[in-house]
């Protein structure tokens, strides 16, 4: 039972990690950029937060399958192919709401900064520390959608005991076996741990705006 | 100081993420879901690895038709499934280096307990059906392409009927969920027995037509032609069907019971001419079903 929290913990947060790595810069780039398709690269982030989750994993199946272009790399039905497809599916989140957060802020806090005698980068973090709340409400978002998925994990970790079975293909199983009792547990379990992330997260986020407005 | 900590704390996710990679020499065993959720796949695993200590053992326990096409792709070694017509496919399209027949119990038409359709009344599921179809009892298919819904389809159309109206629907789930429906809305439906014994104080359903011969279901061990660990696979195979391998299958399950959950096939066994026919009467579904 631990062993499989704590995988579902380690999955959907190391998913979380390359979902912020590539959606944080995206959304940025995407709100305060100017370049040609913008708009339709933005419209696509927005639409991929209706990506179903059971789509995304099978195209990561047939990508890793072994008789899929990338089956030489034998991930198919270990935690990396977990991770690839839950990161597939939170990036969307991530890059959707740093976008819209980023958007929110005009460009005179940049502009005073500039003519304050701030480089273009230091001007671009305090923009972002502007929006810091929303840049972790992004992340907790990406994080929910991930850690509660089932389709995507089920259809390329395989479910297999001991490897990549995870809270929420544990529930499915134990649903199918008739446990009832264990799979209510394990929900208990999940949503207990979805409120203590999104708690710490929330700490955060108030934390930093505390630094920015001292009183 | 907070960036340097979680500038370390992204290395070390990195690291570990790095550090888990694969471990490919295990071997990937495609099963059917009814032999993985009734608990007879783990109760056999411990032998197998005690025999051949050299082999660990991956179970991806999915249906049959979805088992079957992760054996064309290669991604796993060896399938232990219960569809034999798509099964002697699979063979014929040379995606199997050998089939063997390791064990069987039947599939049961369960019902409501006060049995609107009568299916008491008759000995043959042909004529079970005709009873649900012609008093249009409420009947749930799992509608999945399984082993089971395979089978389904095979008997309607034995019965020469077409199932269609409100009263026939489809869950499009696995066997349990499929139980579970057709107990909530008081439905007749077609299920393994190992899958009904599994959930058996949960349901309200009981059996309601069981014995006839169509209702044999067969459960096949076949290693992939062409999968990664052919060796494994073969050894698997021929443990399943060795002695101890069918001595264990006898011993799974309550043994109180007047049929046990599984039944080992041997070349002795008295329903090998049954099963042989239901093979061949399956194969000649147009339907490749």
């Amino acid at each position: 039972m631990t062993d499989i929290i704590l995988r579902s913990l380690y999955v959907s947060g190391s998913a979380l990690l390359v979902a912020s790595v590539v959606g944080l810069p995206l959304g940025t780039v995407l709100a305060l950029g100017r370049f040609p398709f913008r708009r339709t690269a933005a419209t696509m982030v927005y639409a991929g937060l209706a990506l179903p989750p059971v789509v995304v994993g099978l195209a990561v199946y047939l990508l890793l399958s072994r008789s899929g272009p990338l089956g030489a790399l034998e991930l198919i039905y270990s935690p990396p192919a977990m991770v690839l497809a839950q990161a597939l599916i939170a990036t969307p989140y991530v890059a959707a709401i740093t976008m819209a957060a980023v958007e929110s802020v005009g460009p005179d806090v940049r502009l005073q900064a500039r003519a304050l005698g701030a480089t273009p980068l230091q001007a671009l973090l305090l923009h972002l520390r502007e929006v810091r709340g929303s840049l972790i409400a992004a992340l907790a978002a990406g994080f929910g959608a991930v850690i509660s998925e089932v389709g995507a994990v089920m259809m390329v970790g395989g479910n297999v005991l001991g490897e990549t079975r995870v809270m929420t293909t544990a529930i499915v199983l134990e649903t199918r076996r008739g446990n009832f009792g264990l799979a209510i547990a394990l929900g208990g379990v999940l949503l207990a741990i979805a409120f203590a992330v999104n708690a710490v997260l929330l700490a955060l986020s108030r934390q930093g705006e505390r630094r920015l407005f001292p009183s | 100081m907070a960036d340097r900590r979680s500038i370390g704390l992204a290395a070390l996710c990195l690291t570990v993420l790095v550090s888990c990679g694969p471990s490919t020499d295990a071997l990937h065993l495609g099963s059917t879901t009814s032999t993985y959720d009734s608990g007879l796949i783990d109760a056999l695993m411990p032998a197998f690895t005690e025999a051949y200590p050299q082999y660990s053992v991956k179970v991806i326990a999915v249906g049959s038709g979805e088992a079957l096409e992760l054996g064309r792709r290669k991604d796993v070694d060896v399938l232990l499934v219960h569809a034999p017509a798509a099964e002697l496919e699979f063979m014929r399209g040379g995606h199997g280096l050998g089939r063997r027949r390791v064990m069987y119990n039947d599939f049961v038409i369960v019902g409501p307990p006060d049995d609107p359709a009568g299916l008491r009344e008759v000995a043959g599921v042909h004529d079970a059906l005709r009873l649900i179809a012609t008093a249009e009892a409420d009947f749930l298919s799992r509608g999945d392409d399984s082993g089971t819904h395979k089978r389904e389809s095979f008997l309607w159309s034995g019965a020469e009927i077409v199932p269609a109206g409100d009263w026939y629907r489809e869950a499009g789930e696995g066997m349990a969920a499929a139980l579970l429906v057709a107990d909530a809305t008081g439905a007749y439906t077609l299920t393994d027995r190992a899958t009904y014994h599994s959930l058996r104080d949960r349901l309200r359903l009981i059996p309601l037509s069981e014995g006839d011969p169509l209702l044999l279901n067969v459960y096949s061990v076949i290693p992939v032609s062409g999968a990664r660990h052919q060796k494994a696979a073969r050894d698997f195979a021929d443990w399943l069907g060795s002695a101890s391998g069918r001595e264990l299958i006898a011993a799974f399950g309550p043994q109180d019971q007047e049929r046990p959950l599984f039944r080992p096939v041997t070349e002795f066994d008295p329903l090998i001419r049954t099963i042989d026919e239901l093979e061949q009467a399956l194969s000649r579904q147009p339907t490749g079903q």
